[in-house]
């Protein structure tokens, strides 16, 4: 049971880095100008690297001789536990940069607590995954920034981003059963108490950019139980597609 | 130049130097200081590898290229890869730095200065082209992870900074 709930856990974290790192590789090639094509890809690369190195932790944990792929292609829909806000669609760029950071924001504040982690491989990841969380917080909150305080229309539209993404902030911050068993080992982070350093960043960002902070009480969750929005099954079949039609293939 | 801290034998060298990064051709292994481990041990290589970046597809690549450089003198490489501790930027050698420069990527600045550079706030990135430090930053993301993209003020040429991480 105990390894168990690490293997269980270990995939929840993977899975967030694999469907955001999915959705933005999905627009390769669709940025709005170069720059920022290439900046969602990298930024997508990082995620989807860091995924990698989980899911083959996972793998050696579950000790069933699966790999990384068997992880990230073959679940089925309700075995994800990736939260809602990660799977959400490619609105427009603002749209997206807000995703990328009230994701980004959580990230790193997780991220800085995982250091701590007395799983040594955990550890290992965060060491390695902070100086890139840090330069995809930097990178999305400049975007929300700017077309916050810019034009008339960009600002219209990254208040409607960040009013609709806001609803899926505070799943975030669930405990899961898996959660609270890594907790008490010392493995995992309590992400309960991440959550007033989160609004508090998150709140100065939005007023820097001259935005309003939403004060909508009602949100949704359902994403770290597995169960997910209309759009992850969409996301699964573009993802899956290949294992799926060619069964062990590899690159 | 061999990286601090990394446990290589001697005669595994040559080869060593033989086997590039991918998308830096001028970089040897060795100069990027990738390579944490190179050992023999009763006539398998046992190599010790360490991403740049956690995302970079040119591990993948540089292991297929360690077991092909290996296997011409029919030795067997098992071919690890470690993420602790974390590469920095600091273990490119010296030689390595200058031949990147040669290349037209301009070297990794301090830590401070990197991100001053990266927030547009000063100017400091030397122009592998024509040493000027009137440079600009382009986008905080270029052609790899390790990379950002700047132009040359002076020379008007764009060109890669290698990103200082520590």
């Amino acid at each position: 049971m105990k390894q168990n709930n690490l293997y269980n856990y270990i995939l929840s974290i993977a899975d967030n880095s694999l469907i955001l790192g999915q959705r933005l590789g999905e627009l390769c090639g669709h940025g709005p100008t170069l720059e920022t094509d290439i900046a969602g890809t990298n930024i997508s690369l990082d995620l989807i690297g860091q995924c990698r190195n989980y899911y083959q932790y996972a793998a050696k944990v579950q000790g069933e001789g699966k790999t990384e792929d068997d992880l990230a292609f073959l679940r089925l829909e309700r075995e994800y536990k990736n939260v809602l806000l990660v799977e959400q669609p490619n609105d427009h760029f603002g749209y997206v940069m807000g995703r990328q950071y009230l994701f980004d924001v959580f990230h790193l504040l997780f991220m800085n607590d995982m250091l701590n982690s007395k799983d040594e491989t955990l550890a290992a990841i965060a060491k390695k995954g902070i100086k890139e969380v840090s330069y995809h917080k930097r990178f999305s909150g400049d975007w929300v920034k700017r077309l916050g305080d810019g034009t008339e229309e960009s600002k219209a539209k990254m208040q409607e981003a960040i009013d609709d993404l806001w609803t899926y902030t505070d799943e975030l911050f669930d405990m899961t059963e898996a959660d609270k068993a890594m907790v008490s080992e010392g493995v995992g982070v309590d992400v309960s108490k991440l959550k007033e350093g989160y609004y508090k960043e998150v709140s100065q960002l939005l007023a820097e950019a001259d935005l309003t902070v939403p004060e909508s009480k009602y949100f949704t969750r359902g994403g770290k139980k597995g169960i997910h929005s209309e759009h992850m099954g969409y996301l699964l079949a573009d993802l899956q597609y290949m294992q799926r039609t060619y069964p062990n293939m590899e690159w | 130049m061999i990286t601090a801290g990394a446990n290589i034998d001697q005669h595994l060298i040559p080869f060593l130097e033989e086997v590039s990064d991918p998308e830096i051709p001028v970089l040897s292994v060795l100069d990027l200081g990738v390579i944490r481990q190179a050992i023999e041990v009763d006539g398998v290589i046992k190599v010790k590898l360490t991403p740049t970046y956690s995302g970079c597809p040119a591990m993948d690549v540089i292991g297929d290229d360690l077991k092909i450089a290996f296997n011409k003198i029919g030795k067997k490489v098992e071919v690890e890869l470690v993420l602790s501790p974390a590469w920095s930027t600091d273990w490119i050698s010296e030689a390595g730095l200058q031949k990147m420069e040669a290349y037209g990527i301009a070297r990794p600045l301090s830590e401070s200065a990197d991100k001053d550079v990266l927030l547009g706030n000063a100017k400091k990135v030397i122009c592998p082209q024509c040493k000027s430090t009137n440079t600009q930053l382009v986008s905080q993301f270029g052609s790899t992870a390790c990379k950002a993209l700047f132009k040359c003020d002076d020379c008007l040429e764009p060109f890669d900074y290698f990103k200082c991480l520590k």
